[in-house]
């Protein structure tokens, strides 16, 4: 257990990076997937193979591989930036697959009935899916998309690893390996941390189940 | 080209007792098929202002399709679809510019489930017309009244009845000040008593001067408010006629079996 008390500070701060990457690549991923599921039930078909596109190609490439190409490929042709920038943004990019499909379940959940009455007083397609669509389909996609935004968050444990340097992960692995810590204490601090952004954030998702669900 | 011009030409023989006054919804050839099905047959129907065009058939004929292509819910396939003039835009901002100026009203009634009934009826005025809130609360509440159900306007529309639904709808396409109202089968889904408080809603509309089309199998809606029906049976209009002559000397022999089947009882 000293391993944990004596390094409190950096389990700490440690805990402060993890939680700053998830809160942006939460904000940026639930902003992305939903722009993607409003492409992917446009009527514009350019908009719709272009959500299509990008839900295949990043639902199934592994979340490491899409941040080797973010953390070195970028670089590589001549896009710098942080290495925490290139990791949520791999994290968004990754997550936002997800999402989209999650809030595009929601959107199906919805009766037809609604959007065409919608479309029919005059409202544009964007108009009816934000005012009207949306709105009705956050019902049925508060509990898929808590999975996958706490999926994502510790997901950003592989962010971690990927360099970005100074989150609850890296702190655990250089704890270990260069200060010479037993791994299992340690791991369990780690272990900790995460259970303390996740645990709250899944009592977070049941009381807007609540209020969402009353709200109709 | 030819062949249009000859439909064009066609057309003011269906508008008869109107010709003076200028068509408001005007389609010309106009075809549709679902998949092999061809749900709409070289249909040519002019609706002049203020005109009330009941469309009545038997399930299947594509009267509700006919409805749903005036303000393009359905795409058509071939022919021309024009409202005041003006030819149904490809998807976008006008079309939905022009959905605006076209009032429907669906069998499911379709309230916008998340708001209230006043907030149902002031959607589209606010967002599409930029009207102030207050001036279109004030216009809701009257039109809420005009339909009789002013006292809902706080609820939301899963407390109300069937009946009080679908005037709550009639009341949000009024709100925009449509050019034309499109009924699809407007009482299909309500209880026997409740399709005469929205029967007599309509009515009063169609006495209000409204242009209407609507599709219904109320007959008694038909005789008692229509200038003329339309009759439909497997995808082409088959007769068109003043609801007099329709009903009591109808000339084919599709809607003398039609009408024998539902006039009987």
């Amino acid at each position: 257990m000293d391993a944990i008390t004596e390094n409190l500070d950096a389990f700490w701060s440690g805990f402060l990076t993890s939680l700053g990457i998830c809160l942006w690549a939460m904000v940026g991923s639930l902003f992305l997937g939903t722009v993607l599921a409003g492409c992917r039930v446009s009527p514009v078909p350019p908009l719709r193979a272009f959500g299509t596109w990008w839900v295949t190609t990043f639902r199934n490439t592994p979340l490491t591989v899409v941040l080797f190409f973010f953390a070195f490929g970028l670089p590589a042709i001549g896009i710098n930036a942080s290495f925490y920038f290139f990791g949520v943004s791999g994290l968004v990019v990754y997550t936002s697959a997800f999402v989209c499909e999650a809030i595009r379940s929601g959107i199906n959940s919805v009766s037809a009935g609604q959007a065409e009455a919608a479309r029919s007083i005059g409202l544009t397609f964007g108009q009816s899916l934000t005012l009207v669509v949306l709105p009705q389909a956050l019902r049925t996609v508060v509990p898929p998309l808590g999975s996958v935004i706490i999926a994502m968050f510790k997901n950003s444990a592989v962010v971690g690893a990927f360099g970005v340097g100074g989150d609850l992960f890296s702190t655990g692995a250089t704890l270990t390996s260069a200060q010479g810590y037993a791994n299992l204490p340690v791991i369990t601090g780690v272990a900790i941390g995460y259970l303390a952004i996740t645990l709250p954030a899944g009592a977070i998702l049941q009381v807007i189940e609540r209020r969402v669900a009353i709200s109709r | 080209m030819a062949r249009v011009l000859a439909m064009t030409r066609a057309t003011p023989v269906n508008s008869d007792g109107n010709g003076d006054r200028p068509p408001l919804v005007e389609m010309t050839g106009v075809n549709k098929w679902f998949g092999d099905l061809h749900v709409l047959a070289d249909i040519n129907l002019t609706i002049t202002r203020g005109e009330v065009v009941v469309v009545i058939g038997p399930s299947g004929s594509g009267k509700s399709t006919l409805c749903r292509c005036i303000n393009r819910l359905e795409p058509i396939q071939k022919g021309r679809i024009a409202i005041d003039g003006k030819v149904l835009p490809e998807e976008g901002k006008d079309l939905a510019r022009l959905r605006s100026e076209v009032g429907m009203v669906f069998q499911s009634f379709n309230l916008f489930a998340h708001k209230t009934i006043l907030d149902n009826v002031t959607l589209g005025p606010i967002k599409v017309h930029k009207e102030s809130k207050d001036q279109a609360r004030s216009r809701a509440t009257a039109l809420l009244e005009r339909v009789g159900i002013a006292e809902q306007a706080d609820k939301f529309p899963a407390q109300l009845s069937g009946g009080q639904q679908q005037r709550v709808a009639i009341a949000r396409s009024l709100a925009m000040d449509p050019k034309v109202m499109l009924f699809d089968e407007p009482t299909s889904a309500l209880d026997p008593e409740m399709i005469n408080e929205v029967l007599d809603v309509m009515t009063q509309l169609a006495k209000d001067g409204i242009t209407m089309v609507v599709v219904t199998h109320e007959m008694g809606f038909a005789r008692r408010a229509a200038n003329r029906v339309v009759f439909m049976d497997g995808g082409h209009i088959v007769e068109e006629a003043t609801p007099e002559e329709f009903f009591t000397n109808p000339t084919s022999d599709r809607a003398k079996s039609f009408l024998s089947k539902i006039l009987t009882h």
